[in-house]
């Protein structure tokens, strides 16, 4: 290929030639809104965390709980056979220390994105962030409790709870 | 089980760059076309069409597909496009592959195009349309955060350090300097990597691939048409692709076992029973450095955990005895997500036939296996070529 194709095609713009305007290009910045419905599963997954409890599923074939709660096991493909009430306490199955956030800014204060494996769920994980901690001392395996939203402002969402601390376990 | 052999016959590719002037269309027409005068094809000679192109998002063009298919050559002919987010690269190659040895079509143009550099500022940004709209993107999560996570947890279940890792970095972006499409060919040092800027821990800038521009296309015909048209057909020996979960804290993220059930089903197919002997080259996905050591542990190159060993040994590099990504990967010639997976295809079409000029592995290689990961970070394509 190196030896039989001399040029290859396409040409590179640089972001000058866009911010400088030196290209045509045609922008468009449409607002769209979309409404999602939660569902069976989530619907009571979103229910309880309003609540301040978390709830998964079990499916009673593989001995599986689902979390977050679902309405069929994809393994057994049948239905769940019922829900359980889960701690709001768990075990960090690994973390990152993020210093971009979505749309790749920078961000000074560093956010620690976490997947957490939910007590009582044997081993299974959500994902969510870490605070009220020092981000040095975050480890893998490290025991955390979630922080929720004072009640009246919760509204059946992830983020009723607000994030995970490091658990003082007595 | 009554499949025909199927041969590549031809492969053309764009440059790889941050933005390109041209459009995704005008891409796909650019590879498409350099891929048919490659083997003296044209149009009329094609079956069917096969496309590839990842995320909707970055675009914002419904039915991206269908909007590209003049530029793939699709007029008028039959036509699929193949969608599994970073797997598509290779999905299609193996999507192509059936269109062929079913008997249905005698030749099949495979394209796959990415332009990435349509969403502003920066594609990143659109990726949070890839996580669950209810549990995962309402935190705000960037994808990096999943890439550092997976990274995380892969280190720590082998206590692998991150200058263990910085090391591919190093290796593909040297090889890319051969590659006349390459993005970001650089010599860089383990040091470099280290020093990078920390986008998100253990993730640093330096780990990861640029996002691209760019589009590759190949042509592939069955056995009694590829005699005509070449001396050297590279056969397609062995195809596979799996999807696992989308919950990811149903998985652990230590190693991709979705990747070994593809690599499984085909080295079944090509009766490779020992990959870590039999195979001459491999083009493990790598938009990340890290993603070339796990991903090259599902295909079964070597066992869990010790991918590192092999690098730090040299047996991955172009003169190894193994190496992964002489391309230069996705961390050297660009990462055109869907265009990326195709171009580690054409790789192996180039090396197995002696035509990679300056990137040619020593000791005519054989036998390759090129793979792509991706889509929600649960997806395993992986093709087997041979001479
Ligand atoms: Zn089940």
């Amino acid at each position: 290929m190196s030896e039989k194709i001399k040029e290859l095609p396409g040409t590179p713009l640089s972001e000058k030639d866009i911010i400088e305007k030196k290209v045509l290009f045609t922008e468009w910045h449409p607002e769209f809104m979309w409404a999602w419905d939660t569902g069976i599963g989530y619907g009571r997954y979103f229910a309880e965390l309003k609540k301040g409890r978390i709830i998964g599923t079990r499916c009673n074939k593989c001995r599986r709980v689902l979390l977050p709660a679902r309405y069929f096991c994809e393994w057994c493909f049948r239905p769940v056979d019922e829900w359980v009430y889960l701690e709001d306490t768990g075990t960090v199955n690994t973390f990152s220390i993020a210093y971009t956030d979505w749309l790749a800014r920078r961000i000074k204060e560093p956010r620690i994105p976490a997947l957490i494996e939910i007590d009582g769920s044997g081993g299974v994980g959500i994902m969510h962030v870490l605070d009220e901690v020092d981000p040095k001392e975050v480890k893998i395996g490290m025991r955390v409790k979630a922080v929720w939203e004072p009640e009246e402002e919760r509204e059946g969402a992830i983020t009723d709870i607000k994030y995970w601390k490091p658990l003082k376990e007595v | 089980m009554g499949m025909r052999k199927v041969a590549i016959v031809g492969a053309g590719m764009t440059k790889f760059m941050r933005r390109a002037h041209e459009t995704g269309k005008e891409l796909s027409w650019q590879a498409a076309k350099i891929a048919l005068d490659s083997c003296e094809l044209t149009l009329d000679d094609i079956g069917c069409v096969v496309m590839g192109t990842a995320p909707d998002a970055f675009d914002n063009i419904h039915m991206k597909g269908d909007y590209l298919g003049d530029g793939a050559g699709a007029w008028r002919k039959p036509y699929i496009r193949g969608f599994v987010g970073g797997g598509t690269g290779v999905f299609v190659a193996d999507q192509a592959w059936y269109h062929v040895a079913s008997g249905l079509f005698d030749t099949c143009l495979v394209v796959a195009e990415e332009k990435m550099s349509s969403a502003m500022p920066h594609p990143q940004g659109n990726f949070i349309t890839c996580w669950d709209m209810f549990t995962e993107s309402p935190l705000g999560p960037s994808l990096l955060w999943f890439f550092a996570w997976e990274m995380n947890r892969y280190m720590h279940a082998h206590g692998i350090t991150e200058r263990e890792i910085a090391m591919v970095s190093v290796k593909n972006k040297k090889n890319a300097m051969d590659h006349p499409a390459a993005q970001l060919p650089a010599e860089i040092t383990v040091e470099d990597v280290l020093n990078s800027e920390v986008m998100a821990w253990p993730v640093k800038r330096l780990d990861v691939s640029p996002t691209s521009d760019g589009a590759v296309a190949l042509v592939y015909a069955a056995e009694h048409v590829a005699k005509r048209i070449t001396d050297k057909p590279v056969w397609i020996e062995g195809v596979g692709w799996c999807l696992d979960t989308i919950y990811v804290g149903q998985r652990d993220l230590y190693y991709p076992k979705y990747v070994e059930y593809a690599a499984r089903q085909a080295y079944d197919m090509a009766g490779i029973k020992e990959p870590s002997k039999e195979i001459d080259i491999a083009e493990p996905y790598d938009p990340f450095d890290y993603k070339e050591l796990h991903n090259a542990e599902g295909l079964l190159l070597c066992g869990k955990g010790e991918a590192p060993k092999l690098l730090a040994d040299g047996v991955t590099q172009r003169t190894g005895r193994q190496p992964w990504c002489p391309s230069g990967g996705a961390l050297g010639v660009g990462n055109a997500i869907a265009a990326t997976g195709l171009m580690k295809v054409a790789e192996l079409f180039w090396q197995l036939r002696g035509e990679a000029g300056k990137r040619q592995v020593p000791g005519r290689p054989k036998k390759g296996v090129a793979q792509a990961w991706g889509d929600e970070m649960q997806v395993g394509s992986v093709i087997v070529l041979g001479v």
